[in-house]
């Protein structure tokens, strides 16, 4: 999974655009934009942060700089370093490819940010709040907590299966491949009508703003 | 049992719905899945968790559950207080951690499973 690769792949799978969520980083979300500025492939900057509920909300920002500062807190709030032989490297590279570096701290625990502090912080830095595959029982919103908490601002749901249903508790609900592996790209898909595969206009879309909308497929 | 005798007997100290101590705990449930207490956790129980989100209120009240102990020190969040008073909702802390205080529970007669 490395800048070019995802690229590539995302183009052979005809996608307009992609988001790119580390898990409680950014480090490598440039290399992406980078890297997809080169093929014409638009990248969302964005992250998946761990509440201290652990459940995973997606955060996606319009410019680079207001994701990095979601990422200062997200690394204020996350304990332990990583140990590479027991989670595996976590490798900080460019948009070639090339290994600069690595994350030292333990990006697969929690932050202990509350859910609704997790929310705030996404939404103070000009971001979009998103829940992500709420309806798995691991770190999922349904399956920690139960059921939405009451007034809870998220700009949308993310399910992992492609759905039909128009929206969920008032929410529009979209649906993504959560890639982890090349071939998981473009495995699930949201479709939105749009002026272009940009932040702004995905946002637009979310609120049924100015004619754009999530088309249901 | 009832609750108060609990809270007494494990030194809990109780946060909220103090006036709701009569109640007779007939069970005990340990998890910190809401949505598999929500399927799993029967009516009277005392629920053990480490969660401490406002959702937690809801959870107990929807399953009847006789009160809430959060265990290893930490303290409900100021939502979950005022949720939790509006209820009535006895919730306790303690510093144990969750597999003492439930050994410590069943050392007291509290089981998981119907008699």
């Amino acid at each position: 999974m490395v800048p070019s690769a995802i690229v590539k792949e995302a183009k052979r799978r005809g996608l307009d655009v992609i988001g790119v969520c580390d898990h409680n980083s950014a480090e490598n979300v440039a290399a992406v934009v980078r890297a997809g500025e080169r093929e014409a492939l638009p990248v969302i900057a964005g992250m998946e942060i761990t509440s201290r509920e652990e459940v995973h909300v997606l955060g996606f920002f319009g410019d680079e700089g207001q994701l990095m500062r979601v990422q200062d807190l997200v690394y204020e709030k996350l304990a332990g370093k990583n140990d590479p032989e027991v989670f595996g490297p976590q490798v900080v590279v460019d948009e070639f490819d090339n290994v600069l570096g690595s994350a030292d701290q333990l990006l697969i625990g929690a932050t202990s940010l509350s859910l609704e502090e997790t929310v705030d912080a996404i939404h103070d830095s000009g971001g979009l709040a998103i829940a992500a595959h709420i309806e798995r029982e691991r770190f999922g919103l349904i399956g920690q907590l139960g059921f939405m908490p009451e007034g809870l601002p998220l700009d949308a749901v993310e399910v992992s299966p492609r759905s039909t249903s128009s929206g969920w508790n008032d929410l529009p609900v979209v649906s993504f491949s959560d890639a982890h592996l090349l071939n998981d790209i473009g495995k699930s898909s949201t479709c939105f009508l749009a002026e272009e595969g940009a932040f702004d206009e995905i946002a637009k879309a979310l609120k049924n703003e100015e004619g754009r909308r999530i088309v249901n497929r | 049992m009832k609750l108060a005798r609990i809270v007494e007997k494990l030194s809990l100290a109780v946060r909220t719905g103090s006036e709701n101590l009569d109640t007779e705990v007939t069970a005990g449930y340990s998890s910190d899945l809401m949505s598999d207490v929500i399927a799993h956790a029967r009516a009277g129980s005392l629920w053990i968790t480490l969660q401490i989100h406002q959702n937690i209120v809801a959870v107990a009240s929807m399953n009847e559950l006789a009160g809430i102990v959060l265990v290893n020190g930490r303290e409900p969040e100021e939502e979950t207080i005022a949720k939790a008073e509006a209820e009535g909702l006895p919730i306790m802390v303690t510093q144990l951690p969750n597999f003492e205080l439930a050994g410590r529970l069943y050392s007291l007669g509290i089981s998981g499973v119907p008699a």
